[in-house]
Order: structure tokens, then C-alpha cells, then sequence
């Protein structure tokens, strides 16, 4: 599950939730893979997200996730498929959240020909992944598993209103 | 600026898409077209573009269209077209290609030739003044000549009713079909999409470079894929766990036996190169909401269950305090209960005019049954306005049309909508009883056929006795 799916799920659907947004995130596996920038696509999308809860999901995903896992994760890949992009990007992504002044709460207005800012909402929205946790309803605790990167919205029947 | 005089030659299928297609995709790019003759139902269009880059650019996204042609002669017969491009050539028409190696194709629209007759008829072509050499697999240029015998198979006149010729400007993006074949690819369901339709639906979505794009029944994502092709970035939602995990049973009968590995909708999209459009899919059922309220997309393709091969169902319970049972596996997996396409339809429709952008369209395939069909039943919703209806023929009795709606108005309180399809509810039950009746029908007539004709011949032989 990419950051920008976060951004658009709720968890709404619950028998008694009335916002169920944002969702909160508990990642376990993260993985920061490559995509094509594609500008104009960054630059549509940004207008439909909650900027804010992007900002958060960011953080969360840096917080809630052991660092040195994603090298060691890194490493092996780049070991196994000697993809070097991967390791050095990966310490651009730990560089990019560690350090995570770079996107600040408020969106800024020129945004739209700003490419290196739109690449970096570019990097945070498609490039990192979560391929194992867990989404949290932020008003009755419901997990949902994240799995093989799915998400799994699906509701028990008891809880279909 | 000149304008020119362009055929837009197509393949003679999915006719009814062919106009919505070419309007849409020339709507996309923002292309103009003036009609040289109104739209009908022969297999070309004839119309005037602004530049052979718009012509280039158009054909490219068409899966109906074949090739477009810059026409230099349109002629009722084959001496009079021979006459017209004789004066062209005259008055330096092939100038600019005279040195370039070229060939010339030849199509015969509702008739056959052998091979010895359309050597025939490139060779009259001979008096055309070409210095270059003849180049059948790389040419610079490409002309086409084509004879038209009308549209009925039934009644092929002797000659042909009307003849084009031309240089062909551009071919067509049916290739994409052969490229993504559900033959060759990584993973497929039982009721994936056909390549050319899901194409034919992106472009009637209009969808365009960086759009987002959703199909709320995702299944094996052949949607995605199409729209993907097209520049849409795409999400997908599906009830089914294991579809989605590619963990159903396997599809091809041929491998069912070797072990499945790396089967999924982002395996795919990996497969055709489009994994950058590629944003998730997710396990969830579109009869609830989950998206944030406020979200738009620019496009919704569906394809929703009919209730034949893929079951037509949502989250519940008939009980009404439900128990859960504890299982063994991890994941729990709810139990459906029935959920009717009317009712899909209709919860389509509410969701799409929250989250569909103004003016973004709804696609969505409907079964019917085509002698109960009528057009009023088609379903409807204050915000969307139906641009296109468009039937596919599936039996001699069932067929599903491609329903194209553009949402004209912001959702307000007082909307309404209906859909009143009425094979939708019954679809599955006549599905299968109607084809045994009309087996049933058809064994007992041919009975009776059989027992005539067996009084018949002892009728004759009792004559033959005497």
C-alpha cells in the first residue's frame, strides 16, 4: 500500500464511525521502490489529498518503522539483485523522512513548478510502500492487515451497519 | 491553412463503439473534426483534421480504426478512381514520394480475392509514375486501395459500389491488442476482459495522462491494465480475497498442475511495462464506504459481477445477530449474502456521483436479454447524463451493453436515480433455465421433424409396393 491509497481510505464503513480518517498506520514491512516521475500526475493529485494527513503518514511510517530494517532489507536486495539504485535511494529515503523537515504541514503555493518539490511528494506517494502492517481506525481501534502490500477492508458481518 | 481530406479505414467489429470511440479520444486530445460525410455504419469515416500530426495522434489511441489514409482519389468505380489518380499524378500529386520505396496495399471490403487477382490490381496501378523500389516489410510510404462491395455478405454485387485510394498517414493502436493478449498474460481470471474492450473502454472514459482512474470490481485488473496504457494512474477494489492475492483457482486448464507463483494485478502491470500508473488495489467491498469523502476520481471503469461466473455478492448476514465463528486461517473471511445487480448498479451510480469529478465519466457493462431489451430500463441518475449505449452480442439470447455516462451536475439532496433493468434480477435464473427451454423446444421439434419424415418414407414405400 502506497501513501497516496492512505490518503484516500477511511474507515468509514464501520457500524458507528462517523469520520474513520485518517487512518493510522502500523508499518511493518516498508519497501521503497522505483517509479517513473511523472509530473503531471503529481501535480493533479496534490489538490485531492489532505496535505496534512500526507505530512503525518510520512512521519508515521518513519516512526513506527525500525530504520535499519529498511537497510538491512536494502542490502540483501541489492546483495541478491545487485540493484545499487535501491541501497542508495534507500538512504535517500531515510535521509529524506529522518530528516524530515523537507515537506512541511502546509503545502506550499507555488508548488506546481517547483519540480524538485514535486518530486519529492512524487517520492513520498509512490515510492514507499507498506508491504506488511496494519491500518488502524482512529475511533473503535478496528485493525485492518495490510498484506502483500493489499490492504484488507473487508468488515465481519457483525460489523456492517 | 489547407486542410486535407483524411479516411479513417476501420475494422468491421464492435461497430456500435466505433463513433463514441473516435469522439472521445478526438474530445482527450482536443482535436478537431470536421465530418466530410456524417458518421454511418460502412467501415470508414471521412473527414477533414487540422495536421497529419493530429491524424497520427488520433489513430494511435483507436482500437476500432485500422489505418488512416490521406485520400487522393474517392471514386463510384474502379476506370473512374484509375482516371482521377491518372490527372493527379499529372499535376505532381506524387511529387514528394516519387524516390521513396513504397507498396501498395489492397483491401476488399465484403469480398475475397486470390492472390494472383490482387497482384492484378497493384499491377494497374503501374502507370503511376514511382522511381522508387517496391518494399513490402519497411516502406517509406504506404498507400492503400480499397474496394467496397456494401455491408450485406448476402448480396456481393460485381463490382464494387465504391473505391478509395490513398497513402496511408498513420496505422492504428490495435496492435496494444495483440500486446496484451489474455493468452500471454501473467495473471488472468475467469471473467478478465477482453483487451480490445478494455482498450474501447478506456478510451470511451477519456481517460488522459495522469487521470485517476478506479474500478470498484477490479477482479484480474484487465481494466487497468487499458487504462494504464492510456496514461490513467489506477486503483482497484474487489470483495474477493483471493482474487486479489492471486490465490484463486487456476484458470488455464493447460498449467494447472505447475505451481503458481508471482501471480497478481502488479505482476501484470510489471508484464506490460505500466507499473508506474500502477498505485494499489484493495480487499474491500464496494457496497460500503471507505474512501474519504471528499475523493475524486477522474474516471470509473467497471465491469460488476452478473452472477454467472462470478457471483453477485456483498458483506452480511442473514441471521440478524451474527455470530462469528472462529476459524483457523488468519484471515477471516465474512459471509455474503446476495447482492443484485440492480442494486450494484444503483449504489454505483450514488457513489460515483460523490466521487466522480464533474464532467469525468462512469463505465459500466450490463446483461440483458435481448428480446426483453428496451432502452427505458437502462439505469438513471439525476447527475449523469447517458452518452452511449453500446451492445455486445454474447448468445443467441443474451448480450451486455457498455453503458457511457457523463456526470453533468454537483449531487444535491434531491437526486434520483432508478435502474430497472429487469433480466438484472432474474439475469442468472434465465440464464440457465431459458437456454435449457429453448434446447428443449428444439429437441422436441426435431423429433417431430424426424417422425414426418419417417411417415413420409413409409408413404412412399407402401407406393413403391403397389
Amino acid at each position: 500500500m502506497k501513501l497516496l491509497t492512505h490518503n484516500l481510505l477511511s474507515s468509514k464503513c464501520l457500524k458507528g464511525v462517523k469520520v474513520g480518517y485518517p487512518l493510522r498506520i502500523v508499518a511493518k514491512d516498508v519497501k521503497i521502490s522505483e517509479s517513473e516521475f511523472n509530473k503531471e500526475f503529481v501535480k493533479k493529485i496534490i489538490p485531492k489529498l489532505d496535505w496534512k494527513v500526507f505530512v503525518n503518514a510520512a512521519v508515521q511510517v518513519r516512526s513506527t518503522y525500525d530504520c535499519t530494517n529498511v537497510v538491512t532489507q536494502e542490502f540483501n536486495l541489492y546483495q541478491s539483485t545487485t540493484i545499487l539504485t535501491g541501497f542508495t535511494k534507500c538512504l535517500f529515503f531515510l535521509f529524506q523522512i529522518g530528516h524530515g523537515n523537507d515537506l512541511s504541514d502546509e503545502l506550499i503555493d507555488d508548488y506546481e513548478d517547483d519540480e524538485e518539490y514535486l518530486k519529492k511528494v512524487h517520492h513520498l506517494l509512490m515510492e514507499v510502500e507498506i508491504i506488511n502492517g496494519e491500518l488502524i481506525c482512529p475511533e473503535t481501534e478496528r485493525v485492518f492487515p495490510i498484506s502483500s502490500g493489499i490492504p484488507n477492508l473487508l468488515l465481519n458481518e457483525n460489523e456492517v451497519s | 491553412m489547407k486542410r486535407v481530406q483524411y479516411l479513417l479505414w476501420f475494422a468491421h467489429e464492435h461497430v456500435s463503439f466505433r463513433l463514441h470511440e473516435i469522439e472521445s479520444i478526438a474530445s482527450v486530445l482536443k482535436i478537431p473534426i470536421k465530418w466530410l460525410e456524417p458518421p454511418t455504419d460502412k467501415p470508414w469515416y471521412l473527414v477533414e483534421l487540422p495536421s497529419e500530426e493530429d491524424v497520427q495522434k488520433l489513430s494511435a489511441r483507436s482500437v476500432t480504426m485500422r489505418r488512416a489514409i490521406q485520400l487522393w482519389a474517392d471514386e463510384p468505380t474502379v476506370p473512374r478512381l484509375h482516371a482521377s489518380l491518372k490527372e493527379k499524378c499529372l499535376n505532381g500529386l506524387l511529387e514528394p514520394y516519387k524516390l521513396k520505396s513504397f507498396k501498395v496495399d489492397v483491401d476488399l471490403f465484403c469480398n475475397s480475392q486470390t492472390q494472383e487477382e490482387k497482384l492484378e490490381r497493384i499491377e494497374s496501378f503501374s502507370y503511376m509514375p514511382f522511381q522508387g523500389h517496391v518494399d513490402l516489410k519497411n516502406p517509406d510510404v504506404t498507400f492503400q486501395f480499397i474496394e467496397y462491395y456494401g455491408l450485406d455478405p448476402k448480396i456481393i454485387p460485381e463490382n464494387p459500389i465504391r473505391t478509395f485510394f490513398g497513402r496511408v498517414v498513420s496505422e492504428s493502436g490495435r496492435p496494444l491488442i495483440h500486446e496484451l493478449s489474455l493468452k500471454k498474460r501473467k495473471f488472468i481470471g475467469n471473467t478478465s476482459m477482453d483487451p480490445q474492450l478494455s482498450l474501447l473502454m478506456a478510451n470511451l472514459g477519456k481517460v488522459s495522462n495522469g487521470d485517476l482512474v478506479l474500478d470498484p470490481f477490479v477482479g484480474s485488473g484487465s481494466l487497468l491494465v487499458a487504462a494504464a496504457k492510456f496514461g490513467g494512474h489506477v486503483i482497484g477494489t474487489d470483495i474477493d480475497f483471493l482474487m486479489l492475492h492471486g490465490r484463486t483457482r487456476p484458470t488455464r486448464k493447460q498449467t494447472r498442475h505447475i505451481a503458481r507463483k508471482d501471480e497478481s494485478i502488479e505482476a501484470n502491470m510489471i508484464q506490460y511495462s505500466c507499473l508506474d500508473k500502477y498505485i494499489d488495489v484493495i480487499v474491500a467491498d464496494s457496497a460500503l464506504p471507505f474512501w474519504r469523502s471528499d475523493v475524486e476520481f477522474d474516471c470509473i471503469l467497471a465491469d460488476p459481477p452478473y452472477g454467472i461466473r462470478e457471483p453477485t455478492e456483498r458483506i452480511g448476514s442473514k441471521e440478524s445477530l451474527p455470530i462469528l465463528k472462529k476459524e483457523g486461517s488468519p484471515v477471516h473471511f465474512p459471509s455474503k449474502v446476495e447482492y443484485g445487480l440492480n442494486e450494484i448498479i444503483k449504489d454505483l451510480m450514488w457513489f460515483s456521483s460523490k466521487h466522480l469529478k464533474l464532467h469525468g465519466r462512469l463505465l459500466f457493462w450490463v446483461p440483458i436479454f435481448r428480446q426483453d431489451y428496451n432502452d427505458d430500463q437502462m439505469a438513471r441518475h439525476s447527475c449523469f447524463k447517458l452518452i452511449g449505449n453500446c451492445e455486445q452480442v454474447l448468445t443467441t439470447f443474451t448480450a451486455r451493453r457498455l453503458l457511457i455516462y457523463e456526470k453533468i451536475k454537483i449531487p444535491q439532496d434531491t437526486d434520483e436515480c432508478s435502474s430497472a433493468i429487469p433480466s438484472a434480477s432474474t439475469f442468472r435464473e434465465k440464464y440457465f433455465t431459458h437456454g435449457d427451454e429453448y434446447r428443449l423446444t428444439r429437441k422436441q421439434k426435431k423429433a417431430e421433424a424426424a417422425k414426418n419424415k419417417e411417415i413420409w418414407f413409409a408413404k412412399l414405400n407402401n407406393v413403391n409396393v403397389k
